[in-house]
């Protein structure tokens, strides 16, 4: 027989301050286990959603970034000519050659300043990011020096409103637009015209070329192609998996940190949770007694309080996942290391980091509470009645 | 005397939960003190700098190099005692997890700035003699189990292809403070392959180092070096040593805050914890509170009672903290930390903090129990049941 669920719940509601200060502990744990997956999640999405299936990306042999990254003219042309690109109806390749260099712009908040990539595209470049839109003001008109900003720039730095200008490399750049690119790593970008940039920058070579693929399956024999040319001294990543690879080093840290940080808190939470429940079974050592008296087995009074302790863990998850759903609101802006430059991403929610923090609320509950549960069951019939 | 008798006894009436409360207390509290001396180490990097040194660097960002003849210029100004190349190299050693710092530099005037670095003689004499040379602090030596005369294949990031150094010099550092986890080696090499690869690239410099001979004209020898390059093609900006690597702290600031906001949750959770410990504390003992007062025990006796037994807790699990923070941050440092960190000490503030916190958790926790048990009616208490 089992002892009723209604038994347990009120147990917890009699003993509301304690259990109000144990839940809460364990609302804190479960807020920061929560917050580091969201931060993590947040920053995948924002990088794996820049890249496209489609696209390739193509820098010097050995960088790892666009900005490390040198590609001579001639060497996009080769490019151009490889049979796996995908081409307009006119015949011209559907190929990006970039430009990405880093200024470094004060933030409206405090002033400091971080590194901020400029992407000269040419109009093709656009073609290939069908995510970007304008939000506000227009597009640079090409062969200009007109510049747009990514709607993460827009927010965070200063001086960068429209029809404002930037000076740089020896010129005045005028701000013309706000773009949007779908909470993407480009929202951190300024965009700019290929060639003006190039020019003005006095660079003899692209950053990287980026491509459409023919088919999205084109991407073996592709590197078949690069293979057989020793001309060319590239590589060429997926674009998808090369803004993935940029997340590799925040994310682990972030990572890291959070997962260190949450076992050492949770072995706070399990002991708060262990307290209370050796408290709760000290205290009702006559109820245990009269319990099994009554017919219930050591079985039902084991399940009663470990479901006690599960149930105060379940109330802790619960309010320490709500808190966290409000994470997602606030935008974290920070250097990424790999790139060398500010990338700015939110927290993710996702339905996976719902069930794992949920999980791991009920398993501090669990091994916070398995003791005491024991401790209860084990008790003798005459003995705790006899205590009471 | 009695008071704290009694206190004392009360505190371990229920041994295993004094003892989990503590054990509690003990985690939280070496967790702050971990997290705040992560976040120090993190500011190692600007300690060491020095008031007279200097990093003119590109205006537009770090990634624009300066040309080469801006050397002579810079040095030519009143008040400069020298300046160096120092360019990021930016290769990888074995794998992107064993990362270290590489710097091209021109070894004489570098080192000339920096006598926190010590040589042995004829170590430096090797280095000199050796355009393939390195040099290798003493930290990174250690890490990685570099030898001098070991070969040392880098392959280039920025600098593509695969370069062959040989370690010719390790060395050490002059204090505590200084860092030794990072490895320089000669610009000559550097140019001389940029010369014949890439010639745009070549005889040109990452930052300058430079030297003033008097700390309180920096600003003014900064406004000075930036005015003579203004409006030219690459426009300067020189700040302090320190304020350069601030710079790169500030980039990573965010996650600073993140980490100090989090070691102040740490603090709440075990105040949580503590609190809840003492709540049940004071409700069991509820009857014989009425028993203290119906003896004539008036209720500030009954809170002093509760106050204490709490800061009691507090003040063991505190003392055990500081204890164990030292050891553990030692630990952490030899096993994991010497990857992340070049110095990872606990600063003496960090224990003040600690010992601060501890006490303040001991008085919260008593709040709301010591308000109980000093307004518990009598005939109430003695009629209630645990």
């Amino acid at each position: 027989m089992q002892i009723p669920l209604s038994y347990i719940a009120r147990n917890l509601w009699v003993r509301r301050l304690t259990t109000m200060l144990t839940a809460g502990g364990m609302a804190l744990v479960v807020f920061v286990f929560a917050a580091v997956l969201m931060l993590d999640a947040g920053l995948k999405a924002t990088l794996v959603a820049t890249g496209s299936d489609n696209n390739v990306l193509f820098i010097r042999k050995g960088a790892e970034t666009e900005v490390q990254s040198g590609v001579a003219r001639d060497q996009a042309a080769l490019i151009e000519s490889l049979p796996q690109i995908a081409r307009t109806a006119n015949g011209e390749a559907l190929v990006s050659k970039e430009v990405v260099v880093l200024n470094s712009l004060p933030k409206i908040e405090g002033g400091k300043r971080t590194n901020v990539p400029i992407r000269g595209v040419p109009p093709v470049g656009l073609t290939l990011r069908p995510q970007v839109k304008i939000m506000t003001g227009r597009f640079f008109r090409p062969g200009s020096n007109e510049i747009i900003v990514g709607s993460s720039v827009a927010r965070q730095f200063a001086g960068v409103e429209i029809g404002q200008a930037l000076s740089f490399a020896q010129r005045r750049w005028t701000i013309v637009g706000v773009f949007d690119a779908g909470r993407t790593a480009f929202d951190s970008e300024i965009w700019g015209d290929a060639e003006q940039l190039l020019q003005a920058f006095r660079r003899g070579g692209f950053s990287s070329v980026i491509a459409q693929l023919a088919t999205p399956s084109a991407f073996d024999s592709l590197i078949d192609s690069l293979a057989g040319e020793p001309r060319l001294t590239v590589d060429v990543k997926r674009e998808k998996q090369f803004y993935e690879d940029q997340s590799r080093q925040l994310s682990n840290f972030i990572t890291y940190l959070g997962m260190t940080l949450s076992v050492i808190f949770s072995l706070g939470a399990i002991i708060g949770a262990a307290i209370t429940m050796y408290a709760a079974v000290a205290t009702r050592t006559g109820e245990i007694g009269t319990l099994r008296a009554l017919g219930f087995r050591r079985s039902a009074i084991l399940t009663a309080f470990l479901l006690e302790s599960l149930l105060l863990a379940l109330v802790g998850g619960v309010a320490g996942l709500f808190a966290a759903s409000f994470l997602q609101a606030i935008t974290i802006s920070t250097t990424n290391f790999q790139s060398f430059s500010e990338i700015a991403f939110s927290f993710a929610l996702t339905a996976r980091i719902v069930v794992n923090t949920l999980v791991f609320a009920l398993v501090m509950g669990l091994i916070g509470g398995v003791l005491p549960a024991f401790k209860a069951a084990r008790m003798k019939i005459v003995d705790s009645l006899r205590a009471a | 005397m009695f008071f704290l008798k009694l206190v004392f006894r009360n505190a371990f009436r229920a041994r295993l939960r004094s003892a989990l409360t503590v054990l509690g207390l003990v985690i939280a509290l070496v967790a702050f003190g971990l997290l705040q001396t992560v976040v120090k180490s993190w500011y190692a990097g600007a300690e060491m700098a020095s008031g007279t040194r200097l990093i003119t660097r590109n205006s537009i960002s770090l990634v624009f190099s300066l040309p080469g003849y801006y050397r002579d210029r810079i040095r030519s100004i009143g008040g400069v005692k020298g300046v160096a190349v120092s360019n990021w190299f930016g290769g990888i050693w074995r794998d992107e997890r064993s990362f270290f710092a590489q710097f091209a530099v021109d070894v004489p005037n570098f080192f000339a700035m920096y006598p926190e670095f010590r040589f042995k003689p004829d170590e430096w004499t090797d280095l000199m003699r050796d355009r393939r040379g390195a040099a290798i602090g003493r930290q990174l030596a250690d890490l990685y189990g570099f030898k001098v005369g070991d070969r040392l294949p880098i392959r280039g990031t920025i600098y593509s292809g695969n370069w062959e150094f040989t370690i010719r010099a390790i060395f050490d550092a002059r204090d505590q403070g200084t860092i030794t986890r990072q490895m320089y080696f000669h610009y000559d090499y550097l140019n001389e392959y940029l010369k014949q690869k890439v010639p745009r690239a070549a005889d040109r410099a990452g930052v300058f180092v430079v030297e003033v001979d008097d700390a309180s004209r920096a600003a003014e020898i900064s406004r000075t070096i930036d005015a003579e390059f203004a409006n030219s093609l690459a426009e300067t900006l020189t700040e302090t040593e320190k304020a350069f690597q601030l710079s790169f702290i500030a980039m990573i600031e965010t996650i600073i805050q993140v980490i100090q906001g989090v070691s102040f949750i740490v603090i709440v959770i075990i105040l949580a914890v503590a609190a809840n410990t003492m709540a049940m504390t004071a409700r069991e003992r509820i009857g014989e509170y009425a028993m203290l007062k119906a003896l004539g025990f008036g209720p500030p006796f009954v809170a002093r009672l509760v106050l204490a037994e709490s800061v009691m807790l507090g003040a063991i699990g505190g003392l055990l903290a500081i204890a164990l923070t030292g050891p553990v941050a030692h630990g952490f440092f030899e096993s994991i930390g010497k990857t992340i960190f070049a110095v990872f000490e606990v600063a003496p503030i960090t224990y003040l903090w600690q010992a601060l916190a501890a006490l303040a958790v001991g008085l919260l926790a008593a709040l709301v129990p010591m308000f109980r048990a000093a307004n518990i009616g009598i005939v109430d208490g003695l009629r209630h049941v645990g």
